[in-house]
Order: structure tokens, then sequence, then C-alpha cells
């Protein structure tokens, strides 16, 4: 078996487990079941999986040092995907939310804070997307790290993005806030 | 059940029980809501169909009592349903106190008594930017005011909700202060359009839509429609409001749907009807405006929100 095909194999189950909110979704599109709402269903369950896999991605930094290093493999997948899920719910607020109008659409995103700093958060990750090929990590070196680590501030800000969107009840949004915080510790606490 | 309509509505517009029965959300995902809604829900008798009613399409009743904002019991919308039988209602008890000649303390038999029940097909607009069509059984609230007689003092009614630590959710995880209030001018309480409302789709309140008895004031964003309540009173100064409190600058006393008047979180110039794909665009009052806008005739609105 070459290594290729062996990386892809071992993968198999990320992209399993990546695609299976997707999947389903459409399920519960076929069977009638996103909810009295689907548009806001459909927006608020991209953004939750988006978040999830871009803290993910970034637990992998950490476990790596703390003796799981073969897991780093499985990182620009993640991050890629979360990419992915949050271009999702980008395009189902732009198109089924606010019907592609889109003097409203950038009038919200300057009025609304939660929006703006739902931007932020979406732009940060597209160089990184771009720039998560094996030819542009040669290519920039050290600078590739410096970079990447935009990941961060990018999970910062979908963090403040579901604060301010959450009327009263903060609990979830307190909880990704933790772990971001907990990791971003474990990122720069133990530096060898 | 017996769904009863106005006569304008064409039956074509309104979904056949045996039709969102089907839904899977019911069968499936919600199998509590079943069990809560045929373990409470009892048809009510003797209802009148009202001339205040809209002749828009009905929202389907699985939607109505699927969908909820009750912090009570969950801070999701399917939240309520699924945690509805946390509420009791058993022996529930209204207390009607302050600035009247008559305070009273009212059981449920007592206090359905004090008006003739009418269906009132109303438009519901949530803060959150969607909307409903309900058929909602009630009389109104002015029935039960005059009953106990207010005082000259009386200028406000201030409403609480019942609560019970124990089986519902805390005021810290909810983010709001429980017991949930709410309060109207005594002006916007004692118009015909206030509904003191006891059931919906024919059949009494499910726990999730604030069983046993609501407040229902259809130009005002929905959370003025306070749920399952225990406690009224007359009072002289405004009364506060549970989400005033908690974030005044987005939350006002008046809280009349209003396009002109933005919200930070949500465009208030459309809403969502639910089951609808495309926005539509809100109106002045909620469309109540001939019957309400009297109300406020020199107030700015934008001011008092």
């Amino acid at each position: 078996m070459t290594t290729t095909v062996r990386n892809a194999l071992i993968k198999t189950p990320v992209w399993i487990a990546c695609l299976f909110p997707l999947a389903l979704l459409y399920y519960q599109f076929r069977t009638n079941d996103l909810t009295a709402n689907p548009i806001e269903y459909l927006t608020h369950n991209t953004g939750d999986w988006a978040l999830r896999l871009l803290l993910l991605s970034l637990v992998i930094t950490p476990l790596r040092r703390f003796g799981y290093p073969s897991l780093i493999r499985f990182r620009r997948l993640l991050g890629l995907f979360a990419f992915f899920y949050v271009c999702l719910h980008f395009a189902i607020w732009a198109w089924l939310d606010r019907g592609l109008e889109f003097q409203e659409m950038w009038d919200d995103i300057l009025k609304r804070r939660f929006i703006t700093v739902g931007m932020l958060g979406l732009l940060l990750m597209v160089p990184l997307a771009i720039t998560s090929t094996k030819g542009w990590i040669r290519r920039l070196g050290k600078n590739w790290q410096r970079l990447h680590r935009l990941a961060y501030v990018s999970a910062l800000a979908g963090v403040i993005h579901y604060y301010w969107l959450v009327k009263s009840d903060i609990r979830l949004p307190a909880m990704y806030g933790a772990i971001l915080l907990v990791l971003m510790a474990a990122r720069w606490l133990k530096k060898p | 059940m017996l769904i009863k309509t106005a006569s304008d509505i064409r039956s074509s517009e309104i979904t056949p029980k045996s039709l969102y029965l089907n839904r899977r959300r019911l069968l499936a995902g919600a199998g509590g809501l079943l069990l809560a809604q045929s373990a409470f829900a009892a048809k009510i008798a003797n209802v009148k169909k009202s001339p205040l009613s809209t002749t828009e399409a009905i929202t389907p009743v699985g939607d109505a009592t699927s969908y909820n904002n009750f912090y009570e019991l969950g801070t999701s919308k399917a939240a309520p349903a699924q945690n509805a039988a946390r509420l009791k209602t058993q022996n529930w008890k209204v207390k009607v106190e302050g600035a009247c000649n008559k305070p009273m303390t009212f059981d449920m038999d007592g206090l359905m008594k004090l008006g003739a029940m009418e269906e009132r097909i109303y438009r519901m607009r949530c803060v959150e930017a969607w909307s409903i069509v309900v058929p909602w059984i009630g009389y109104s609230l002015s029935n039960l005011l005059k009953a106990v007689e207010p005082t000259a003092k009386a200028k406000y009614v201030s409403f609480e909700t019942f609560y019970d630590p124990g089986s519902m959710l805390s005021s810290a995880a909810g983010g709001i202060e429980f017991p949930y209030r709410e309060g109207l001018r005594l002006d916007e309480a004692m118009h015909p359009l206030a509904l003191l409302t006891f059931g919906m789709y024919g059949e009494t309140l499910p726990n999730q839509n604030g069983a046993p008895v609501r407040l229902i004031v259809p130009w005002k964003y929905g959370f003025k429609g306070i749920k399952s309540i225990n406690k009224i009173r007359l009072v002289e100064k405004e009364p506060s409001s549970t989400w005033k409190m908690s974030n005044p600058s987005e939350y006002g006393f008046y809280s009349n749907v209003n396009p002109q008047v933005d919200h930070p979180r949500w465009s208030q110039g459309s809403e969502r009807r639910l089951g609808e794909f495309s926005r539509r665009k809100t109106l002045m009052f909620n469309g109540y405006a001939d019957q309400v806008a009297s109300l406020y005739a020199g107030m700015d609105l934008k001011k008092n929100y």
C-alpha cells in the first residue's frame, strides 16, 4: 500500500464524521423535520458545527505536544471542514434568510455587531483555507505558522458572534469561550 | 377536536389535522409533546367566533406548539414542549389584587366564567422577527378587570408567571429574572383586543403555550403576552417587566410592534411567517393600527419603544 492510499484510508473516518452533520440536515430536510423555522435551524446548526470543528482543529495543536503527534495529520482537514460549514452558514444567511438583498445584508453587517464580528471571523479564515496546501506551506516557511495563528482570532470572533447573538442564556457561548481560553493557554504557556 | 374557523377563511387554507399529526416531527422528534397535549388538552365548549379575527391562513398547530419561547421550561425553541410536564397546572389559582375594590383569588372554573368564550384568530409577531397566526380562545381582559373594580389609583396592570425553582430553569441559567413579569397601561389592558387566553385551536392551552391562562396582546411583540399567569396586580406606577429589566436598551415597556424602531439583533422591518419562505413586511402595530393607534396619540414611539 502506498503512503498516499494509507493516508487516505486513515482520514476516511474523519471525512465521514465531518460530513455527518450535513447528511443529518439533509435527512431532516427530506423528512420535514427542520423545526417550525427551518431557515433559522439551518443557520444555527451550520454555525454550531463551524465553531465546534474550528475548536477541534485547535485541540490538535496541544495534543500533539502532549503525546499524540500523529494527530497533526487531521488538523488541516478539520480546519477546512470548519471553513466549509462557515461558508454554508454564510450562504444560508445570505440566500435563504436575507434573499440576497445585498444592500440589506451590508446594512446588517455594519449595524449589527454580532454580524460584524461573525463576518470578521469568516474573512479571517479565507487566507487560512487558501494557504492550507503543501505548496503554500513551503512557500511561506516560518511565516505560515504566524499566519495560521489567525485561527485563534477567528475562533474568538466566532465565540463573540455567538455570545452577542443569544438573548440571555449565555451558557453555550460561555462554554465555547472557556474551551478556547484553555486552548490558548495550552498553546502559549507550554511553549518549549 | 373541532377547529373552529371564521367563515371567511377558506378551508383549503387550513392544515387538516390528519396532515399535521402525520408530521414526523410530532411522532419522532417530540414524543413528549404528543403526550403532553393528550394529557392536558380538553375541548373548550360554547366558543363564539369573533369579528376581530384575521382572515389570514392559520399556522399549523404542530408549529405553534413545538416552537416556543418559555424560558422557565428551557431556552431553546424545542425545550418548552419537551419539558412541558414540569409545569403543574392542577388547582391553579389566579390572585388579583392591588388598587381595586374587589380583590379576588380565582380558581380556573371561576375565572373562565367571567366572560363569554370567543375564538380570535390573531397575528402574533415575535421580537425575533418571526410570526404566526393562531386561533386563540378567551375573552377580553377587560371582563376580569371590571369584575375587580379598579380604583382611581389604578394606572397600570402588572402580571406574573408561576415559578417553581425546583422544577424550572434557574434565573442564572436562563439569564433573565424569574418569576417572569409583564405589564400594561390600564387603557391598553382595557382594550377589547387584549385577550385573556385559555385555549388555542379549539382546546385548552398546552403547557408550552402558557397553560392554563395567558395574555395575548396582538399589537405588541410576543413576549408581552405573559404565560401561565398566577398573579395580577393593579398599580399606580409603571411596573417592571422581565425583558426590560434584563436589557433596557433593547426591550421597552411598551414594545409595540413597530417596523421603524430597530433592534440591535433583529431587523424589525420584516418578518418570516412560519411556513413561508420569503420575508414579509412588518406592519405598524402588527396590522392593528386602526384599532389601537389612538392609545398612543401624541406619544413619541421611538422614545417609548
